[in-house]
């Protein structure tokens, strides 16, 4: 897909989030929003699977390692034929395939339930190493939060994907620079996250704007030296793509009311 | 019961085993193989063991998405550091996904001896019993743990396996095992004494003793704790009117409790659990520390005798 028609699912894409979130009462929006480009481009130019055959052993694989953003990964997924785009009014909901965390068993097209925070990169590692292990051409990507990298358990991830060389593992974070209880200096300083990554064994690509189309498209396609892992450091924006959302550490976890929801679906029409 | 060895070494000797007849089985260790001798498949299978380093949480979570690829990861770890330190990891990304990981633990129970209370896990089996779905094996000797190695990497799904550091008597009977259904190892009218892991020994000898006494009492190797053996459990305890339980863990959350979840409301009976009194073990020879909490063939033959 050329970037004018990723940029248009982007926005479907982004109203699903707002309408997902808006109708559950609940959910995380700001998330969503800052890794919806990411994820979009991803899924639609990159990685190979069929959602007529979710199950294909040899298909690539994806973990959302910061699975409360699960709108946006459920959002793309409908976008990808996995499942109805009628499932989303279920979002949250009692009995729902769609849970407030992504749950494996539940929906197709997804490989591993997370949504505690820390452990699905360690779950892409596993993934890579199997691949490698059954010689499979088969490549792994995983979407981090920048506050998620507080996890102890993130780095030793990254540990572990450096030691077992897995250059088929792709490492994308989505550096939002904001959490619940703030921005990540106020909560937690990472300091220099892309210097830690590097020395940590990565390939490191920073994109400057995580949001921007053909960068992300040329990082995705980037290939990086035989048995290194690589990672995508995006810097992005919270609430991106909804004015009064952006930048706004106070909707990582709070739902649009119907006024507002109103008019975050206004910014965000075609 | 003459020869003696670790349930752990059995555990190493049978992966190997296991390794050769399926080429999915992987292994993995957190720098501890030569003690939870998974040393034994590196050797014979080195590209199939992944040593993760002293990082548990990573470990565990690498074997979840291994099993995802169809491989059959055995994650190995001291019971302390594989229940207790990676707990959430397996509740979270193993047990809640239904993902086909083998957590193999050893050095459980107060029997690690020297290296104290620190090292004991004594409530790795409440940890486990919590989870729902999660199977539970506790074998009693070497040949069980080798059956019950087969048997956990022939069933599809999360279960976790309690291993042992101290070496420990092989029964003479061999028995068939079948996850989920215990082992009546001696029929006796005055007492139904449920055991697992080392103490089904020590709860055989304390038969023995009683016996010399005059009094008989029923064993049963509960070598499956979860999902429990209920029909056995009720059968016996109805048919001793005393039920007693031993195992090498808090009497909080473990076996006895599996067995009490049984008969509440349903049989009637005199109850004992014997294992760890909701305290921390200490250092000591293992034999040592197992006596201190009360955990000998005599000292358990005391408490029968008292119950009954």
């Amino acid at each position: 897909m050329n970037t004018a028609e990723l940029s248009k699912v982007c926005k479907q894409v982004r109203r699903d989030i707002i309408n997902m979130t808006a109708n559950a009462s609940s959910g995380h929006p700001g998330g969503s929003l800052s890794m919806t480009d990411l994820m979009t481009c991803l899924f639609v130019n990159h990685m190979r699977i069929d959602p007529k055959d979710p199950k294909n052993p040899d298909r690539d694989r994806f973990v959302l390692s910061k699975g409360h953003c699960a709108p946006c990964y459920y959002a793309v997924l409908a976008e990808m034929g996995f499942f109805s785009r009628d499932e989303f009014e279920n979002f949250r909901q009692l009995h729902s395939i769609l849970q407030g965390h992504p749950d494996c068993k539940k929906v197709p097209g997804i490989d591993a339930s997370t949504g505690s925070l820390g452990q699905g990169c360690s779950i892409a590692v596993g993934m890579a190493l199997g691949a490698k292990l059954q010689k499979k051409d088969i490549n792994v990507y995983t979407i981090l939060g920048d506050g998620e990298c507080q996890e102890g358990q993130i780095w030793e991830a990254l540990m572990s994907a450096a030691h077992f060389k897995l250059d088929n593992l792709t490492v994308i974070i989505d550096n939002n620079g904001l959490q619940i209880d703030g921005s990540n200096d106020e909560v937690m300083s990472l300091g220099d996250l892309a210097a830690k990554i590097r020395a940590f064994g990565f390939e490191l690509i920073e994109l400057a704007d995580g949001h921007d189309l053909e960068a992300i498209d040329a990082a995705f396609s980037a290939k990086t030296a035989e048995g290194k892992p690589k990672c995508i450091l995006a810097h992005t924006v919270k609430g991106k793509g909804v004015s009064f959302m952006e930048n706004q550490a106070g909707w990582h976890g709070k739902a649009p009311n119907a006024e507002q929801r109103a008019q975050a679906l206004k910014e965000l029409e075609d | 019961m003459s020869e003696k060895i670790a349930t752990r070494e059995a555990y190493g000797k049978a992966l190997v085993e296991l390794g050769a007849a399926n080429e999915k089985v992987v292994v993995l260790d957190a720098d501890l193989a030569g003690a939870t001798m998974t040393k034994l498949f590196k050797g014979a299978y080195p590209e199939r063991f992944f040593d993760c380093g002293i990082a548990e949480a990573n470990m565990t979570n690498i074997s979840a998405g291994l099993s995802t690829m169809g491989l059959i990861p055995f994650c190995s770890t001291f019971a302390i550091f594989g229940a207790g330190r990676a707990y959430e990891q397996i509740r979270n990304s193993i047990a809640y996904p239904k993902f086909n990981v083998k957590v193999c633990c050893s050095h459980a129970g107060v029997s690690v001896g020297e290296d104290g209370g620190s090292h004991q896990a004594i409530e790795d089996i409440g940890l486990m019993r919590m989870i729902p779905g999660m199977t539970i094996v506790v074998p009693a000797d070497g040949n069980e743990t080798r059956k019950a190695v087969f048997a956990v990497a022939e069933m599809e799904g999360p279960a976790y396996m309690r291993l042992s550091r101290l070496a420990s008597p092989i029964f003479e009977e061999d028995h068939p095992f079948e996850i989920g259904k215990a082992i009546v190892l001696r029929e006796g009218k005055d007492a139904a004494v449920f055991a697992c892991g080392l103490m089904v020994a020590e709860a055989l000898e304390a038969a023995k003793l009683l016996s010399a006494e005059g009094i008989e009492i029923s064993v049963i190797n509960m070598h499956t704790i979860k999902p429990i053996d209920a029909e056995c459990v009720t059968k016996y305890a109805q048919q001793c009117g005393n039920v007693i339980t031993v195992e090498e863990h808090s009497v909080i959350g473990g076996l006895g409790d599996a067995v009490a979840d049984v008969l509440m409301g349903k049989v009637c009976c005199k109850f004992t659990k014997i294992g760890i009194n909701d305290v921390f073990g200490q250092s000591g020879k293992a034999t040592e520390v197992l006596r201190e909490y009360g955990l000998t063939a005599d000292q358990i033959a005391a408490k029968i005798k008292a119950t009954i």
